[in-house]
């Protein structure tokens, strides 16, 4: 059995589902109980067996079939241990569409288990453009980044115009490097006249900042 | 004017058309898997696109205010190269995710024993799934890959309100009424249909079960010919309800079989076909949209 925390406070999940689909999702945990590698018959359907859209009142701005999603990984991973649970969270990924992948990152951002590592996931996010899995690939797991990999991530964060409250531990894990990196970022885009996002300012001292922007990379 | 573009290519347009198709009312879509122009070679080219169209493309039209679906399928050019065909066995995966509203395109290029083979498995797959099926007319003998496909659809035991066949003309358009499947026309600037010859097929037989695409691909295509079909519908007497069930509900009637559509109110299930379609927020642009699903950008 591996420890994977709820996204959401359980009981403002079912709330917000309502009795219809929150017996579709208890039926579906009592699938998980009996057979966890079920999880993958029951993930991609998950959101509309149940609902999707925003959680109201929930931390983090998190949206109902993320944390249904995440409650299914929770039941699966009371019966895997830790590698059966990381090997079903990275076929779930590679199988997913970005709502699925975003579930994923965002379970292993829950997870409390040492032993389970899906620092590979987090580092194929954050190769791509899709800034909601860049944000969700920041979450606590990225613990596990190395410091060259986790900085990247931050410039990441920046430059494709994800909020830096997404980032956990940002303070804590703020080196010279990053600072360095983040100041170079912000001269380029000065030099090209364009505004710097107002989450470098941490990095700057205090600067006059405008709006960001939200570019792609090719 | 509301539109729901029922077949387009967006993988292979820019986010100027993007941009232009938003200004003019498309709010939301369906692409359906085709080939590239480019024959591909292995499963794992098909599987990469296949997950673009439901990651990458999908993020991309809603950067936009457009809501992006697909339709995922071995298409029928491609299911003559051996090398390709193991991707039936691959399709399942991705018929279960949201968004994917349809089997399709499968059909008709030259009419092969082997087309013929992975339209049969793939009429089936869709029948297990619970999904619609879109199926292509082929370039050539149309009117006989038209006959054909019906005489499949009948013997698979689909329903024929579950199908659309696509790329009609006056030629093949009778023979899809009478058997009840959904008829689909590609609005083109030199092939295929024109808004004013749309028009005229519309006044002969109604807006029932009819579907508008501009099938825009890499291919000289416009993505804005829904646009001008509608125009050309209001300049013949069409009233505004009849543009909205063309270019809007009928769509949303149709894919919304499937229990997949993701339109912007986030209703996924059938209720948008009864009690219809729900109104775009005019506001939803691409700022105002919440590409962080719950947290803006800026």
């Amino acid at each position: 059995m591996t420890l994977v925390h709820p996204l959401v406070d359980p009981s403002l999940l079912r709330a917000r589902l309502g009795p219809d689909a929150a017996r579709a999702l208890d039926e579906m945990l009592a699938t998980l109980a009996e057979d966890p590698p079920a999880i993958g018959r029951l993930f991609a359907g998950a959101a509309r067996r149940t609902a999707r859209g925003d959680l109201e009142g929930a931390e983090g701005g998190h949206r109902v079939e993320d944390a249904v999603r995440v409650e299914l990984v929770r039941a699966a991973a009371a019966g895997l241990d830790p590698g059966a649970l990381a090997a079903e969270l990275e076929a779930l990924y590679r199988h997913g569409d970005a709502d699925e992948r975003r579930a994923v990152l965002l379970a292993l951002a829950a997870t409390g288990d040492a032993d389970v590592d899906g620092s590979e996931l987090l580092l194929d996010a954050l190769r791509t453009n899709d800034v909601r899995l860049v944000a969700a690939a920041m979450g606590p797991h990225a613990d596990r980044l190395t410091p060259h990999d986790w900085r990247h991530g931050v410039l990441k964060c920046l430059f494709v115009g994800v909020p830096l409250h997404a980032v956990a531990h940002l303070d804590e894990r703020t080196d010279a490097d990053l600072a360095a990196m983040v100041r170079r970022y912000a001269a380029e885009r000065e030099a090209a006249g364009r505004p710097v996002p107002p989450d470098a300012a941490r990095f700057l001292g205090p600067t006059a900042l405008t709006t960001p922007s939200a570019d792609l990379e090719g | 004017m509301r539109i729901f573009d029922p077949h387009i290519h967006m993988s292979s347009r820019t986010t100027d058309d993007y941009e232009r198709m938003y200004a003019a009312g498309v709010r939301a879509l369906v692409e359906p898997a085709f080939w590239l122009g480019q024959p591909r070679t292995s499963v794992g080219s098909f599987t990469d696109y296949f997950d673009a169209l439901v990651g990458w493309e999908r993020f991309r039209a809603s950067q936009f205010g457009i809501t992006h679906h697909c339709t995922i399928a071995l298409n029928p050019k491609e299911a003559n190269d051996p090398r390709c065909t193991p991707v039936l066995d691959v399709l399942p995966r991705y018929l279960d995710k949201d968004g994917v509203v349809a089997v399709g395109e499968i059909g008709f290029d030259s009419m092969t024993p082997a087309e013929e083979e992975a339209f049969r498995r793939q009429l089936a797959l869709a029948l297990e799934h619970g999904l619609p099926a879109m199926v292509h007319t082929p370039h050539r003998d149309k009117e006989g890959g038209t006959r054909r496909t019906l005489e499949l659809v009948e013997e698979a035991g689909v329903d024929p309100g579950m199908v659309v066949v696509d790329h009609l003309n006056e030629r093949t358009v009778a023979a899809v009424d009478e058997r009840g499947c959904w008829m689909g026309f590609s609005i083109y600037p030199d092939t295929k249909m024109d808004p004013d010859r749309m028009v005229r097929i519309l006044q002969e037989r109604g807006t029932e079960r009819v579907l508008v695409n501009s099938a825009a691909d890499w291919g000289r295509s416009d993505p804005l010919l829904t646009h001008a079909t509608g125009t050309a519908m209001l300049a013949a007497g069409f009233s505004e309800d009849d543009v909205d069930r063309v270019l809007w509900r009928n769509p949303v009637e149709f894919f919304a079989q499937s229990g997949r559509l993701l339109l912007p109110d986030g209703e996924t299930d059938g209720r948008v076909a009864g009690g219809g379609a729900p109104a775009p927020d005019p506001g939803s642009t691409f700022e105002g949209n919440s590409v962080l699903r719950g947290e803006r950008v800026s």
